[in-house]
Protein backbone atom coordinates (compact mmCIF):
# COMPACT_ATOMS: atom_id res chain seq x y z
CA UNK A 1 0.00 0.00 0.00
CA UNK A 2 1.54 3.28 -1.17
CA UNK A 3 0.58 6.33 0.89
CA UNK A 4 0.75 9.65 -0.88
CA UNK A 5 -0.73 13.15 -0.52
CA UNK A 6 -2.22 13.04 -4.00
CA UNK A 7 -2.56 10.51 -6.78
CA UNK A 8 -2.68 11.80 -10.34
CA UNK A 9 -4.39 9.70 -13.00
CA UNK A 10 -2.90 10.57 -16.39
CA UNK A 11 0.63 11.52 -17.41
CA UNK A 12 -0.29 13.99 -20.14
CA UNK A 13 0.73 17.66 -19.98
CA UNK A 14 -1.97 18.53 -17.44
CA UNK A 15 -1.06 15.64 -15.13
CA UNK A 16 2.64 16.54 -15.34
CA UNK A 17 2.14 20.21 -14.53
CA UNK A 18 -0.28 19.35 -11.73
CA UNK A 19 2.47 17.19 -10.22
CA UNK A 20 4.80 20.18 -10.44
CA UNK A 21 2.31 22.39 -8.63
CA UNK A 22 1.80 19.81 -5.87
CA UNK A 23 5.51 19.38 -5.28
CA UNK A 24 6.05 23.13 -5.31
CA UNK A 25 3.66 23.58 -2.40
CA UNK A 26 5.27 20.72 -0.52
CA UNK A 27 2.92 17.83 -1.21
CA UNK A 28 4.04 14.51 -2.58
CA UNK A 29 2.30 12.72 -5.41
CA UNK A 30 2.54 9.75 -7.75
CA UNK A 31 1.25 9.37 -11.30
CA UNK A 32 -0.51 6.42 -12.94
CA UNK A 33 -1.05 6.10 -16.69
CA UNK A 34 -2.52 3.32 -18.79
CA UNK A 35 -0.06 4.01 -21.61
CA UNK A 36 3.47 2.66 -21.31
CA UNK A 37 4.93 6.11 -21.90
CA UNK A 38 4.67 9.64 -20.53
CA UNK A 39 2.93 12.42 -22.50
CA UNK A 40 -0.67 11.32 -23.05
CA UNK A 41 -2.37 12.49 -26.26
CA UNK A 42 0.65 14.73 -27.04
CA UNK A 43 2.80 11.65 -27.46
CA UNK A 44 0.24 9.10 -28.58
CA UNK A 45 -1.69 11.17 -31.10
CA UNK A 46 0.51 14.00 -32.32
CA UNK A 47 4.17 13.76 -31.19
CA UNK A 48 5.41 15.54 -34.34
CA UNK A 49 2.62 18.05 -34.82
CA UNK A 50 3.45 21.61 -33.80
CA UNK A 51 1.36 23.31 -31.11
CA UNK A 52 1.10 27.11 -31.40
CA UNK A 53 -0.92 28.13 -28.35
CA UNK A 54 1.19 27.41 -25.28
CA UNK A 55 1.81 30.80 -23.59
CA UNK A 56 5.37 32.08 -24.18
CA UNK A 57 6.22 29.12 -26.42
CA UNK A 58 5.52 30.25 -30.00
CA UNK A 59 5.83 26.75 -31.42
CA UNK A 60 6.63 23.30 -30.08
CA UNK A 61 5.72 19.71 -30.86
CA UNK A 62 3.84 17.38 -28.53
CA UNK A 63 7.09 15.60 -27.84
CA UNK A 64 9.00 18.80 -27.05
CA UNK A 65 6.24 19.96 -24.73
CA UNK A 66 6.34 16.65 -22.86
CA UNK A 67 10.13 16.73 -22.60
CA UNK A 68 10.07 20.30 -21.28
CA UNK A 69 7.46 19.45 -18.68
CA UNK A 70 9.59 16.51 -17.56
CA UNK A 71 12.60 18.82 -17.36
CA UNK A 72 10.56 21.14 -15.17
CA UNK A 73 9.74 18.17 -12.92
CA UNK A 74 13.36 17.11 -12.63
CA UNK A 75 14.03 18.64 -9.20
CA UNK A 76 11.27 16.45 -7.83
CA UNK A 77 11.59 12.73 -7.77
CA UNK A 78 8.20 11.70 -9.07
CA UNK A 79 7.21 8.08 -9.20
CA UNK A 80 5.37 7.04 -12.38
CA UNK A 81 3.31 3.87 -12.65
CA UNK A 82 3.07 3.34 -16.41
CA UNK A 83 1.09 0.67 -18.23
CA UNK A 84 -1.37 0.55 -15.31
CA UNK A 85 -4.98 1.56 -15.40
CA UNK A 86 -6.77 2.70 -12.27
CA UNK A 87 -9.58 0.21 -11.91
CA UNK A 88 -10.97 0.72 -8.42
CA UNK A 89 -11.54 3.72 -6.25
CA UNK A 90 -13.19 3.33 -2.86
CA UNK A 91 -13.72 5.61 0.10
CA UNK A 92 -12.21 4.34 3.32
CA UNK A 93 -12.81 6.72 6.25
CA UNK A 94 -11.48 10.04 5.03
CA UNK A 95 -9.10 8.47 2.51
CA UNK A 96 -9.42 7.06 -0.97
CA UNK A 97 -8.22 3.53 -1.63
CA UNK A 98 -7.11 3.09 -5.21
CA UNK A 99 -6.19 -0.10 -7.05
CA UNK A 100 -4.66 -0.44 -10.51
CA UNK A 101 -4.95 -3.15 -13.16
CA UNK A 102 -1.56 -4.46 -12.03
CA UNK A 103 -2.65 -4.63 -8.42
CA UNK A 104 -0.74 -1.58 -7.14
CA UNK A 105 -2.63 -0.05 -4.22
CA UNK A 106 -2.64 3.51 -3.00
CA UNK A 107 -4.11 5.31 -0.02
CA UNK A 108 -4.54 9.02 -0.47
CA UNK A 109 -6.81 11.89 0.58
CA UNK A 110 -6.69 13.34 -2.94
CA UNK A 111 -7.19 11.84 -6.40
CA UNK A 112 -6.72 14.11 -9.39
CA UNK A 113 -8.15 12.78 -12.64
CA UNK A 114 -6.15 14.24 -15.52
CA UNK A 115 -7.30 11.55 -17.89
CA UNK A 116 -7.80 13.44 -21.16
CA UNK A 117 -10.57 11.64 -23.01
CA UNK A 118 -10.12 8.49 -20.99
CA UNK A 119 -7.69 5.65 -21.40
CA UNK A 120 -6.27 4.46 -24.67
CA UNK A 121 -7.37 0.95 -25.58
CA UNK A 122 -6.82 -1.00 -28.78
CA UNK A 123 -9.67 -0.99 -31.30
CA UNK A 124 -10.92 -4.57 -31.44
CA UNK A 125 -12.38 -6.72 -34.20
CA UNK A 126 -16.12 -6.13 -34.43
CA UNK A 127 -17.48 -9.68 -35.06
CA UNK A 128 -18.83 -10.99 -31.73
CA UNK A 129 -17.32 -14.45 -32.27
CA UNK A 130 -13.85 -12.94 -31.81
CA UNK A 131 -14.32 -12.41 -28.06
CA UNK A 132 -13.91 -16.09 -27.13
CA UNK A 133 -10.41 -16.11 -28.66
CA UNK A 134 -9.24 -12.70 -27.46
CA UNK A 135 -6.00 -12.60 -25.46
CA UNK A 136 -5.30 -16.18 -26.58
CA UNK A 137 -5.19 -16.54 -30.34
CA UNK A 138 -6.71 -13.19 -31.26
CA UNK A 139 -4.39 -10.43 -30.12
CA UNK A 140 -4.06 -6.65 -30.35
CA UNK A 141 -0.46 -6.38 -29.17
CA UNK A 142 2.49 -8.71 -29.09
CA UNK A 143 4.40 -9.54 -25.95
CA UNK A 144 6.30 -12.65 -27.04
CA UNK A 145 6.83 -13.14 -30.75
CA UNK A 146 8.13 -16.69 -30.26
CA UNK A 147 4.58 -18.03 -29.93
CA UNK A 148 4.14 -17.42 -33.67
CA UNK A 149 7.11 -19.54 -34.79
CA UNK A 150 6.07 -21.88 -37.59
CA UNK A 151 2.41 -20.82 -37.33
CA UNK A 152 0.02 -19.09 -39.71
CA UNK A 153 -0.67 -15.55 -38.59
CA UNK A 154 -3.34 -13.30 -40.13
CA UNK A 155 -2.55 -9.64 -39.53
CA UNK A 156 -5.23 -6.97 -40.06
CA UNK A 157 -4.49 -3.27 -40.50
CA UNK A 158 -2.69 -0.81 -42.75
CA UNK A 159 -0.50 1.22 -40.41
CA UNK A 160 3.05 0.88 -39.15
CA UNK A 161 2.24 -1.67 -36.44
CA UNK A 162 0.50 -4.05 -38.87
CA UNK A 163 3.16 -3.76 -41.55
CA UNK A 164 6.17 -3.85 -39.21
CA UNK A 165 4.88 -7.01 -37.56
CA UNK A 166 4.05 -8.57 -40.93
CA UNK A 167 7.66 -8.03 -42.00
CA UNK A 168 9.13 -9.21 -38.72
CA UNK A 169 6.97 -12.32 -38.35
CA UNK A 170 7.33 -13.29 -42.04
CA UNK A 171 10.81 -14.53 -41.11
CA UNK A 172 9.44 -17.36 -39.01
CA UNK A 173 5.69 -17.60 -39.74
CA UNK A 174 3.29 -17.81 -42.65
CA UNK A 175 1.67 -14.37 -42.96
CA UNK A 176 -1.67 -13.18 -44.32
CA UNK A 177 -1.79 -9.38 -44.31
CA UNK A 178 -5.32 -8.07 -44.75
CA UNK A 179 -6.31 -4.41 -45.13
CA UNK A 180 -9.64 -2.73 -45.92
CA UNK A 181 -8.25 -0.62 -48.80
CA UNK A 182 -5.20 -0.74 -51.07
CA UNK A 183 -3.41 2.25 -49.59
CA UNK A 184 -1.38 2.03 -46.41
CA UNK A 185 -0.61 4.64 -43.81
CA UNK A 186 2.79 3.20 -42.86
CA UNK A 187 6.26 4.54 -43.71
CA UNK A 188 6.89 4.28 -47.46
CA UNK A 189 9.99 2.10 -47.03
CA UNK A 190 7.93 -0.39 -45.00
CA UNK A 191 5.14 -0.41 -47.59
CA UNK A 192 7.70 -1.04 -50.37
CA UNK A 193 9.23 -3.91 -48.45
CA UNK A 194 5.82 -5.50 -47.82
CA UNK A 195 4.97 -5.27 -51.54
CA UNK A 196 8.34 -6.80 -52.39
CA UNK A 197 7.72 -9.76 -50.07
CA UNK A 198 4.18 -10.06 -51.42
CA UNK A 199 5.49 -10.26 -55.00
CA UNK A 200 8.03 -12.85 -53.90
CA UNK A 201 5.20 -14.90 -52.39
CA UNK A 202 6.50 -14.52 -48.83
CA UNK A 203 3.53 -12.51 -47.53
CA UNK A 204 -0.02 -13.20 -48.65
CA UNK A 205 -1.26 -9.62 -49.11
CA UNK A 206 -5.03 -9.20 -49.38
CA UNK A 207 -6.45 -5.70 -49.81
CA UNK A 208 -9.97 -4.25 -49.97
CA UNK A 209 -11.07 -6.93 -47.52
CA UNK A 210 -12.12 -7.13 -43.90
CA UNK A 211 -12.78 -9.77 -41.28
CA UNK A 212 -16.29 -11.19 -41.46
CA UNK A 213 -16.20 -13.99 -38.93
CA UNK A 214 -13.92 -16.43 -37.15
CA UNK A 215 -14.32 -20.03 -36.09
CA UNK A 216 -12.48 -22.71 -34.17
CA UNK A 217 -12.87 -25.30 -31.49
CA UNK A 218 -11.29 -23.88 -28.33
CA UNK A 219 -8.66 -22.09 -30.38
CA UNK A 220 -8.86 -20.08 -33.57
CA UNK A 221 -8.77 -22.27 -36.69
CA UNK A 222 -10.30 -20.32 -39.52
CA UNK A 223 -11.16 -16.77 -40.50
CA UNK A 224 -13.59 -15.62 -43.12
CA UNK A 225 -12.87 -12.36 -44.90
CA UNK A 226 -15.08 -10.37 -47.22
CA UNK A 227 -14.01 -7.98 -49.96
CA UNK A 228 -15.70 -4.82 -51.23
CA UNK A 229 -17.75 -6.85 -53.72
CA UNK A 230 -19.12 -8.97 -50.85
CA UNK A 231 -17.15 -12.02 -51.96
CA UNK A 232 -15.95 -14.10 -49.06
CA UNK A 233 -12.89 -16.23 -48.62
CA UNK A 234 -11.90 -18.63 -45.84
CA UNK A 235 -8.34 -18.87 -44.57
CA UNK A 236 -6.85 -21.37 -42.14
CA UNK A 237 -5.00 -19.52 -39.42
CA UNK A 238 -3.54 -20.07 -35.96
CA UNK A 239 -3.58 -16.44 -34.88
CA UNK A 240 -5.36 -13.23 -35.88
CA UNK A 241 -3.75 -9.91 -34.97
CA UNK A 242 -5.66 -6.62 -35.20
CA UNK A 243 -3.78 -3.31 -35.46
CA UNK A 244 -6.47 -0.68 -35.92
CA UNK A 245 -4.98 1.97 -33.69
CA UNK A 246 -6.13 3.09 -30.27
CA UNK A 247 -9.49 4.36 -29.16
CA UNK A 248 -10.15 6.42 -26.08
CA UNK A 249 -12.60 5.13 -23.54
CA UNK A 250 -13.68 6.64 -20.27
CA UNK A 251 -13.30 3.14 -18.81
CA UNK A 252 -13.63 2.56 -15.06
CA UNK A 253 -13.92 6.31 -14.32
CA UNK A 254 -17.57 5.94 -15.33
CA UNK A 255 -18.14 3.68 -12.28
CA UNK A 256 -16.87 5.98 -9.55
CA UNK A 257 -20.11 7.79 -8.82
CA UNK A 258 -19.00 11.04 -10.42
CA UNK A 259 -21.36 13.46 -12.15
CA UNK A 260 -20.72 12.82 -15.82
CA UNK A 261 -21.67 14.88 -18.82
CA UNK A 262 -21.17 12.71 -21.91
CA UNK A 263 -17.53 11.68 -21.54
CA UNK A 264 -16.52 14.49 -19.19
CA UNK A 265 -16.62 14.96 -15.43
CA UNK A 266 -18.45 17.93 -13.87
CA UNK A 267 -16.31 20.07 -11.54
CA UNK A 268 -16.50 23.39 -9.73
CA UNK A 269 -14.18 26.16 -10.86
CA UNK A 270 -12.65 26.94 -7.48
CA UNK A 271 -11.06 23.60 -6.62
CA UNK A 272 -11.88 21.61 -9.75
CA UNK A 273 -13.44 19.15 -7.38
CA UNK A 274 -16.05 16.66 -8.55
CA UNK A 275 -19.20 15.79 -6.61
CA UNK A 276 -16.98 13.49 -4.50
CA UNK A 277 -14.86 15.20 -1.85
CA UNK A 278 -11.15 14.75 -2.57
CA UNK A 279 -11.62 13.75 -6.20
CA UNK A 280 -10.72 16.41 -8.72
CA UNK A 281 -10.79 16.45 -12.52
CA UNK A 282 -8.53 18.68 -14.61
CA UNK A 283 -7.67 19.07 -18.29
CA UNK A 284 -9.74 17.77 -21.19
CA UNK A 285 -11.74 15.40 -19.01
CA UNK A 286 -13.31 18.08 -16.81
CA UNK A 287 -16.32 20.14 -17.65
CA UNK A 288 -17.73 23.44 -16.33
CA UNK A 289 -19.44 26.43 -17.93
CA UNK A 290 -17.00 27.97 -20.40
CA UNK A 291 -14.58 25.04 -20.41
CA UNK A 292 -11.97 25.22 -23.16
CA UNK A 293 -10.12 22.07 -24.15
CA UNK A 294 -6.76 23.80 -24.30
CA UNK A 295 -3.52 22.66 -22.70
CA UNK A 296 -3.19 26.04 -20.98
CA UNK A 297 -6.59 25.58 -19.32
CA UNK A 298 -5.37 22.25 -17.96
CA UNK A 299 -2.37 23.99 -16.38
CA UNK A 300 -4.62 26.51 -14.63
CA UNK A 301 -7.02 23.83 -13.43
CA UNK A 302 -4.14 21.70 -12.12
CA UNK A 303 -2.64 24.62 -10.20
CA UNK A 304 -5.93 25.27 -8.41
CA UNK A 305 -6.68 21.60 -7.74
CA UNK A 306 -3.20 21.25 -6.20
CA UNK A 307 -4.00 24.04 -3.68
CA UNK A 308 -7.27 22.33 -2.84
CA UNK A 309 -5.35 19.10 -2.13
CA UNK A 310 -3.29 20.88 0.50
CA UNK A 311 -6.28 21.27 2.79
CA UNK A 312 -7.02 17.54 2.87
CA UNK A 313 -3.41 16.39 2.97
CA UNK A 314 -2.33 18.84 5.70
CA UNK A 315 -5.52 19.54 7.68
CA UNK A 316 -3.60 21.12 10.55
CA UNK A 317 -1.49 23.48 8.48
CA UNK A 318 -2.43 26.65 6.71
CA UNK A 319 -1.58 27.01 3.05
CA UNK A 320 0.34 30.19 2.34
CA UNK A 321 0.60 31.52 -1.20
CA UNK A 322 4.19 32.13 -2.31
CA UNK A 323 5.95 33.14 -5.52
CA UNK A 324 8.74 31.02 -6.99
CA UNK A 325 10.76 34.20 -7.54
CA UNK A 326 10.97 35.06 -3.87
CA UNK A 327 10.13 32.10 -1.64
CA UNK A 328 13.07 30.48 0.12
CA UNK A 329 11.02 27.38 0.89
CA UNK A 330 10.10 26.89 -2.73
CA UNK A 331 13.68 27.46 -3.86
CA UNK A 332 14.81 24.79 -1.43
CA UNK A 333 12.28 22.40 -2.88
CA UNK A 334 13.51 23.21 -6.37
CA UNK A 335 17.12 22.77 -5.23
CA UNK A 336 18.13 26.22 -6.44
CA UNK A 337 20.11 28.84 -4.53
CA UNK A 338 18.20 31.63 -2.84
CA UNK A 339 19.56 35.15 -3.17
CA UNK B 1 -28.70 26.50 -44.48
CA UNK B 2 -29.12 22.86 -45.43
CA UNK B 3 -31.38 20.14 -44.11
CA UNK B 4 -29.29 17.20 -42.96
CA UNK B 5 -30.77 13.87 -41.92
CA UNK B 6 -28.88 11.71 -39.47
CA UNK B 7 -30.09 8.12 -39.31
CA UNK B 8 -29.10 6.18 -36.24
CA UNK B 9 -28.10 2.54 -36.51
CA UNK B 10 -31.48 1.52 -35.04
CA UNK B 11 -33.28 3.45 -37.78
CA UNK B 12 -34.24 6.55 -35.76
CA UNK B 13 -34.00 9.52 -38.05
CA UNK B 14 -33.24 13.15 -37.10
CA UNK B 15 -33.57 15.97 -39.62
CA UNK B 16 -32.12 19.33 -38.64
CA UNK B 17 -31.19 22.62 -40.30
CA UNK B 18 -27.46 23.17 -40.28
CA UNK B 19 -25.92 26.54 -41.09
CA UNK B 20 -23.63 26.90 -44.05
CA UNK B 21 -19.96 26.85 -43.07
CA UNK B 22 -20.41 24.30 -40.32
CA UNK B 23 -19.51 20.65 -40.75
CA UNK B 24 -21.93 17.74 -40.64
CA UNK B 25 -20.29 16.75 -37.33
CA UNK B 26 -20.93 20.20 -35.82
CA UNK B 27 -24.54 20.03 -37.01
CA UNK B 28 -24.95 16.79 -35.05
CA UNK B 29 -23.21 18.02 -31.89
CA UNK B 30 -25.11 21.33 -31.78
CA UNK B 31 -28.40 19.50 -32.13
CA UNK B 32 -27.52 16.80 -29.58
CA UNK B 33 -27.90 13.99 -32.07
CA UNK B 34 -26.88 10.72 -30.43
CA UNK B 35 -24.29 8.55 -32.11
CA UNK B 36 -21.73 11.20 -33.09
CA UNK B 37 -19.10 11.43 -30.34
CA UNK B 38 -16.54 13.75 -31.97
CA UNK B 39 -14.01 13.19 -29.19
CA UNK B 40 -11.27 15.32 -30.77
CA UNK B 41 -13.60 18.17 -31.67
CA UNK B 42 -13.00 18.13 -35.41
CA UNK B 43 -9.22 17.84 -35.54
CA UNK B 44 -9.26 14.61 -37.54
CA UNK B 45 -7.35 13.01 -34.68
CA UNK B 46 -9.94 10.36 -33.87
CA UNK B 47 -12.62 8.50 -35.79
CA UNK B 48 -15.62 9.04 -33.53
CA UNK B 49 -17.73 11.16 -35.91
CA UNK B 50 -17.76 8.33 -38.44
CA UNK B 51 -20.77 8.16 -40.80
CA UNK B 52 -21.78 6.23 -43.92
CA UNK B 53 -22.83 8.19 -46.99
CA UNK B 54 -24.81 6.36 -49.66
CA UNK B 55 -23.69 6.43 -53.30
CA UNK B 56 -26.20 9.04 -54.43
CA UNK B 57 -24.67 11.57 -52.03
CA UNK B 58 -21.08 10.36 -51.84
CA UNK B 59 -19.95 12.19 -54.98
CA UNK B 60 -21.94 15.36 -54.25
CA UNK B 61 -20.25 16.13 -50.94
CA UNK B 62 -16.70 17.47 -50.80
CA UNK B 63 -13.94 14.91 -51.36
CA UNK B 64 -12.07 13.20 -48.53
CA UNK B 65 -9.37 15.23 -46.82
CA UNK B 66 -5.78 14.12 -46.91
CA UNK B 67 -5.32 11.64 -44.10
CA UNK B 68 -9.05 11.09 -43.62
CA UNK B 69 -8.83 7.49 -44.82
CA UNK B 70 -5.96 6.88 -42.39
CA UNK B 71 -8.30 7.77 -39.54
CA UNK B 72 -11.20 5.79 -41.07
CA UNK B 73 -8.91 2.73 -40.92
CA UNK B 74 -9.25 3.08 -37.16
CA UNK B 75 -13.02 3.54 -37.10
CA UNK B 76 -15.60 0.98 -35.99
CA UNK B 77 -16.68 -1.10 -39.00
CA UNK B 78 -15.38 1.08 -41.82
CA UNK B 79 -16.91 0.61 -45.27
CA UNK B 80 -16.39 2.02 -48.76
CA UNK B 81 -19.08 4.59 -47.93
CA UNK B 82 -17.35 5.75 -44.72
CA UNK B 83 -16.61 9.41 -44.07
CA UNK B 84 -15.64 11.46 -41.05
CA UNK B 85 -18.50 13.90 -40.62
CA UNK B 86 -16.12 16.61 -39.35
CA UNK B 87 -14.68 16.74 -42.86
CA UNK B 88 -18.01 17.19 -44.67
CA UNK B 89 -18.72 20.87 -45.24
CA UNK B 90 -22.31 22.06 -45.15
CA UNK B 91 -23.43 24.18 -48.11
CA UNK B 92 -26.80 24.76 -49.85
CA UNK B 93 -25.75 22.21 -52.49
CA UNK B 94 -25.98 19.37 -49.99
CA UNK B 95 -29.46 20.31 -48.78
CA UNK B 96 -31.24 17.01 -48.10
CA UNK B 97 -28.08 15.00 -47.33
CA UNK B 98 -28.62 11.77 -45.44
CA UNK B 99 -25.89 10.20 -43.35
CA UNK B 100 -26.13 6.83 -41.62
CA UNK B 101 -24.50 6.30 -38.25
CA UNK B 102 -22.50 3.17 -37.43
CA UNK B 103 -23.41 0.72 -34.62
CA UNK B 104 -21.08 2.61 -32.32
CA UNK B 105 -18.20 5.05 -32.45
CA UNK B 106 -15.81 3.55 -29.93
Amino acid sequence: MIKTDALIIGAGPTGLFTAHQLKLIGLDCEIVDNLDKIGGQCIELYPDKPIYDIPAIPECTGEELTNNLLKQLKPFNIKFHLGERVDELKKDNEKWKVKTSKGTEFETPNVIIAGGVGSFEPRKFSPKECEQFENKTILYSIKDKKIFDGKTVSIFGGGDSALDWALELSKTSKINLIHRRDEFRAAQATVDKVKELSNAGKINLITNSQLKTVSGNGKLEEIEIENDNKETKRLKTDFALGFFGLIMQLGPIANWGLNLNKKTVEVDTEKFETNQKGIYAVGDICNYPGKLKLILSGFHEGALAARACFKLARPNEKYRFEFTTSSKTIKNRLGVKSD
Amino acid sequence: MAKITYIENNGTSHTVDVAEGLTVMEGAVQNNIPGIDADCGGGMACATCHVYVKDEWFDKINKKSEGEDDMIDQAYEPKKSSRLSCQIQVSPEIDGLEVHLPGKQI
